[in-house]
């Protein structure tokens, strides 16, 4: 496997995969993050994923005591050296594949007309471009649960608002460029609302908190405004 | 327990934050200044990890309805028991019926207020710490308003005692303070014009040389656009030789990311997970203390440091605090 390590600053080492956008490289991100998963480190605190790189947290003061190592940056980037010459990307791993219920349009969806009119198509055609493709999850960040999601056709891109709107509701689902994704939480943003799920992406009582993770595979499934309500119901 | 009557500025419960979580998205938060935190834990005989009170510029007006151990570390924001200017850095013994406010900033921008036995929060993911965009942690998940009530845990036995020696100095006093207070080597200076020192930063080596220079030798004001999550400075704009789109990645506390117009902004406490912005330096965690405590107007400049020479200052610096740890708990032990 290829790959550099960088400190950042003087608790985190980051392992940098490539620079660029790609399965390749996102499956190297996983094996290590399962590897990590499966064979916790005792000096890791944590480590975060993104689409090019893996960022070990680690807390020098447990190298110094317990392993009486007085070099913990050193003795960090030697033990992922070691750890990253074992670990083989299992190319086999089915991906799990997560359906996403999205109520498009009306109240939900405000910004769907105009992103159907600035590429010369109906609603009907943006709901069914959108929810006929299967999307990567890249990663999660930006908001808790925050999937950034590879694979949204052009045919239904559309820029950000010229100035974004203030609140977004949870569990909105909007257009950014050519990047497609659901807000977790409310939060401020430029994006193109188009509808919402009645499904919690942020789910802060369970033990994963978070409904997808990098590397899931995600649909979208149009439905009706009386199975939002009842799905919305269910989900309490 | 203790009632809010006014919020101040921005009050929330925080500990050290919340952390094995940022994979999911999920923020760290925790205190801002996490020294001052630390040390207001230990004066009251909690574990350091102890949800505080953090108090930000303007105090909030508080009332004790117990007999209370308290301690205040970090800013001084003037801290008065019942009008009476109290002592930072010290272990405070506050009778119930008591108020505690603060009058004018004096230095520094936040103060922590640790109650023996810590406050009487949920724990969410691991930590007590308000996470305010999520509404999670903390005290219902915000920050405090007026009319909050918050619990506060059982106090330790050793606590216990020493508050019962207090109660008995005060005599009709509405508070008494401990005859010693943290040696004056372990209180960090707060002031209006501040150094901090810096790790050059991934993309360092992408600015152009007038960047790179500027970074290390000018003057940068901290904007009022400041908050948990970050500070906007404004100074000397940087810039990259050849601009780039770059891909998110991980940050962490004290990271200075570049955005297009050149202003820089250091990543604190409530950051997000993962920043696209290129990385010009990083703040060694020994002064993010001192960062922490700058405020909108103050001036900040970076000196430049090694990755291995701000790791070695950091063991120096845990090190000094686990025997400070030691001797107060030591003093802590003969006061009871």
């Amino acid at each position: 496997m290829k790959y550099s390590l960088h400190p950042l600053g003087e608790m985190a080492v980051m392992i940098e995969l490539g620079n660029e956008l790609n399965l390749e490289i996102q499956q190297k991100v996983l094996a290590i993050s399962s590897y990590l998963e499966d064979n916790p480190l005792e000096w890791m605190v944590e480590y975060i994923p993104a689409f090019s790189t893996v960022t070990i947290f680690y807390n020098p003061m447990i190298i110094i005591n317990h392993l009486n190592i007085d070099t913990p940056i050193q003795y960090v980037c030697q033990q992922l050296h070691q750890i990253l010459s074992h670990i083989t990307i299992n190319q086999h791993t089915e991906p799990r594949v997560v359906e996403i219920p999205v109520c498009y349009g009306e109240e939900f969806g405000p910004d769907l007309e105009t992103v159907a009119s600035m590429n010369g198509l109906t609603t009907e055609d943006v709901i069914s471009i959108h929810s006929s493709a299967e999307y990567t999850v890249y990663m999660i960040g930006f908001a808790p649960g925050f999937p950034y999601l590879g694979g949204m056709s052009e045919k239904i891109a559309a820029p950000r608002l010229p100035s974004p709107r203030l609140k977004i509701p949870e569990r909105t689902v909007g257009i950014a460029g050519k990047q497609t994704g659901v807000y977790p939480i409310a939060t401020p943003g430029g994006w193109q609302l188009i509808g919402r799920t009645p499904i919690k992406l942020f789910r802060p009582n369970d033990k994963v908190p978070s409904l997808l993770n990098a590397g899931d595979k995600v649909r979208f499934k149009p439905i009706s405004y009386e199975e939002y309500v009842e799905w919305e119901g269910k989900e309490g | 327990m203790i009632t809010i009557k006014k919020p101040g500025l921005l009050t929330s419960i925080q500990d050290l934050g919340r952390y094995g979580y940022q994979k999911y998205g999920i923020i760290v938060s925790g205190a801002m200044d996490s020294f001052s935190h630390r040390i207001a834990s230990l004066l009251v005989g909690n574990e350091e990890n102890a949800p505080t009170l953090e108090i930000t510029l303007l105090g909030p007006v508080l009332e004790f309805h117990e007999d209370t151990l308290i301690s205040l570390c970090g800013g001084d924001l003037t801290p008065l028991i019942n009008g009476k200017p109290i002592s930072m850095w010290r272990t405070i013994y506050v009778k119930k019926g008591s108020e505690l406010r603060f009058g004018k900033p004096k230095e520094g921008c936040r103060v922590y207020l640790a109650v023996a036995g810590g406050f009487s929060v949920p724990t969410v993911m691991g930590s007590k710490s308000t996470y305010i965009s999520a509404g999670i942690g903390g005290f219902k998940g915000r920050a405090l308003v007026a009319g909050d009530q918050v619990s506060v845990c059982n106090q330790s036995l050793l606590s216990s005692k020493i508050m019962l020696q207090m109660k008995k100095q005060a005599e009709d006093e509405s508070f008494a303070e401990m005859e010693w207070s943290v040696a004056s080597n372990f209180i960090p200076m707060f002031k209006k014009e501040q150094t901090i020192r810096v790790m050059r930063g991934r993309q360092f080596s992408l600015f152009t040389y007038k960047s790179q220079k500027d970074i290390f030798s000018k003057t940068f004001e901290v904007t009022t656009h400041s908050d948990r999550m970050g500070y906007r400075l404004k100074g000397e704009t940087l810039s990259l030789e050849h601009p780039t789109e770059m891909l998110s990645e991980a940050v962490s506390f004290g990271t200075i990311q570049v955005p297009s117009d050149g202003n820089p902004i250091i990543l604190l406490a409530d950051r997000q997970t993962t920043g696209g912005y290129p990385k010009i330096g990083q703040v060694a965690a020994v002064d993010l203390s001192l960062l922490a405590q700058a405020k909108p107007g103050d001036m900040i400049r970076f000196s430049e440091i090694t990755d291995e020479e701000a790791q070695l200052l950091l063991i120096h610096r845990e090190r000094k605090l686990q025997e400070l740890k030691k001797g107060i708990l030591l003093k802590l032990v003969r006061e009871e």
